[in-house]
């Protein structure tokens, strides 16, 4: 935004080619890792062993996708994984935006203050691991996709940044429509929610990703392998050394390396997909979050 | 004032607004407070069969097991390093890549260099430590780029020596661009006269960075720090569960990790619990000490 000097000094110059150089070597090294492993996928297992340096993929083939394709745990997963997200992101949207209401809301209500607390209080101190395992058992939904969907449902953050971004909007318009009478369900859901739709869309985002990255309590709550979610297939597969080739057929080795890539880049694509429709909104949704609560 | 009737009068005149924060509350009762009301099983000798109430009690016994538990040293240990080490090197990344974003005039350079270092926070943490791992094989890619320069091959992540750098470097890699907006944003509300003044009275670019640039980023930076100082002691397991394996437990086990090797793998659920409640206070302790220390220093507290 600063205006370009006319004419550059010798040391602007040389404060210019450092900056830029430090910037681009960052770039190259964040970006590396994940091309590598975009090249690794198309690329045959004996041309990734005999590289040093991936570049440029070798041996082009989409064979390794083809048999990530034919995984049927794999695959199996992906689907659990979804059904997650169709089931978890309604919940967690509802449980955010009436919180965020209650919050926001200037109504006196006698009660007010002591539920704001008890939303508040989950932020600094929660059960911890065992009563929460403990919990989840007892609930009878062990086991059960909702193990995965239900614990953490409400993200207190989130719910601040739904909460601060419905201040925002002028309370004239709330009044003139509980004028009309207007109950409070009406003014959230045609006046409050409309005109808050980039919060909704970063909330989405902040949840989905969540859903869509989550591991760890799958691995905790959930037994049967056949209701993992795709990130709990993947760690068994990248990081405890269960080969996906041997369960798809005995000539596959070859392929090992690159289905694990494959695979990997199958679950990071859509992430990626939503990634540039969400960022323009970034910034605003983490300076909302920045703000204290 | 607390009288029955305006109790009941108060429920009437907002039933809606009552019964539209019931799922919430219900929510919060079942999946927040019922577990907070599991935690007495910390001073108990808990056994599932005979469920809370059923379980004998034992006082402080976990407590004091912990406190003389041969890993107790270990894991506070290990949590204080990997804390210190974050607050070292990775808090410090993002504010360096803001100050220097903010050098570039070149906005689409500007745009690319922040789309690609954004990107790493969304990709899973599987992926991340799936990754480091093949990467640290020994014939991993690093490995290579070691071997290229005339270095010994080895397998990364079993030494313990190299435990923390990965972690660190690969924290870094994955938040340096996203925990960098804040930062941003906060130089896009730096007044551009001042640069203007500056610039009249002959200051370089070196000096408006170091007298403009940083003292307006200041409050974020101390706000952001003591914030992080309140969390000291409450480390993700997620990543280094991923990570570590027995060989390196010596510099990576930290309390969460062993608050979930005790209890969901040994089943030591009581002990576990303990643990966990004590961890619990002590990050509470710090938050809010961290929180004073901010409203003393004139910056406003997180609550």
């Amino acid at each position: 935004m600063r205006k370009r000097k006319k004419r550059k000094s010798i040391e602007d110059c040389i404060l210019d080619v450092i900056i830029y150089s430090i910037l681009i070597f960052l770039a190259v090294a964040t970006f590396y890792p994940m091309w590598y492993v975009l090249v690794a996928s198309f690329s045959s297992g004996s041309y990734i062993a005999s590289q040093e340096l991936l570049i440029w993929p070798g041996e082009f083939n989409v064979e390794a996708y083809r048999l990530t394709f034919q995984h049927p745990l794999l695959m199996r997963s992906f689907g659990n994984s979804l059904m997650v997200l169709a089931i978890g992101l309604p919940i967690n949207i509802v449980l955010t935006v009436l919180a965020g209401y209650f919050m926001a809301s200037t109504t006196k209500v006698y009660w007010k203050k002591p539920i704001i607390y008890m939303i508040l209080f989950t932020m600094f101190f929660n059960g911890g691991l065992v009563p929460n395992y403990l919990n989840v058992r007892d609930l009878g939904i062990y086991n059960t996709i909702w193990a995965l969907v239900l614990p953490g449902a409400l993200s207190v953050y989130n719910a601040n940044i739904c909460k601060t971004a419905m201040e925002a909007i002028p309370y004239s318009l709330h009044e003139s429509a509980y004028l009309d009478g207007a109950s409070d369900l009406k003014v959230l859901f045609k006046i409050v929610l409309p005109l808050m739709k980039p919060t909704m869309a970063v909330l989405l985002l902040y949840y989905g990703v969540a859903h869509w990255n989550a591991w760890f309590n799958a691995s905790i709550y959930i037994r049967d392998k056949w209701k993992l979610p795709a990130q709990n297939i993947l760690r068994a597969v990248l990081l405890e050394n269960s080969s996906l080739a041997e369960s798809v057929g005995d000539n596959y080795n070859a392929y090992a390396d690159a289905m694990q890539y494959a695979a990997i880049i199958i679950i990071t694509v859509p992430i990626v997909c939503v990634y540039p429709f969400l960022q323009k909104h970034f910034a605003k949704g983490v300076m909302i979050g920045a703000v204290k609560g | 004032m607390l009288s029955y009737k305006t109790i009941v009068k108060d429920f009437k005149k907002n039933k809606l607004i009552y019964l539209m924060i019931l799922p919430v509350v219900v929510y919060l009762i079942l999946f927040c407070y019922k577990p907070m009301y599991g935690i007495i099983i910390a001073f108990q000798r808990f056994r599932p069969g005979l469920g809370i109430e059923g379980s004998p009690w034992i006082g402080l016994d976990n407590f004091v097991r912990f406190f003389k538990d041969i890993n107790f040293w270990r894991v506070v240990r290990n949590t204080f390093t990997i804390s210190f080490l974050n607050i070292l090197f990775t808090f410090p990344a993002p504010i360096l890549l803001a100050l220097l974003l903010n050098e570039v005039q070149c906005s689409w350079f500007k745009r690319t260099v922040q789309t690609i270092t954004y990107l790493p926070h969304f990709i899973a943490m599987v992926v991340v430590c799936g990754l480091i791992h093949q990467f640290c094989q020994s014939d991993g890619l690093i490995n290579d780029i070691v071997a290229f320069f005339g270095g010994e091959r080895a397998n990364l992540l079993i030494q313990t020596k190299m435990f923390y750098p990965i972690y660190i470097i690969s924290g870094i890699w994955k938040e340096i661009g996203w925990s960098s907006i804040i930062y941003l944003a906060t130089l896009a509300g730096i007044d551009q006269e001042q640069y203007e003044a500056a610039k009249i009275d002959g200051a370089s670019r070196l000096q408006q960075m170091r007298y403009i640039t940083f003292p307006g980023l200041m409050p974020t930076i101390s706000m952001l720090l003591i914030l992080k100082m309140g969390q000291v002691l409450n480390i993700g397991m997620e990543k280094i569960l991923l990570l570590y394996t027995e060989l390196t437990y010596d510099v990576a086990d930290v309390i969460s990790t062993y608050v979930y090797r005790k209890g969901l793998l040994d089943a030591d659920y009581s002990y576990s619990t303990a643990i966990g409640l004590f961890n619990s206070i002590v990050n509470i302790v710090f938050l809010v000490s961290a929180n004073k220390i901010s409203k003393k220093l004139g910056q406003s507290g997180l609550f």
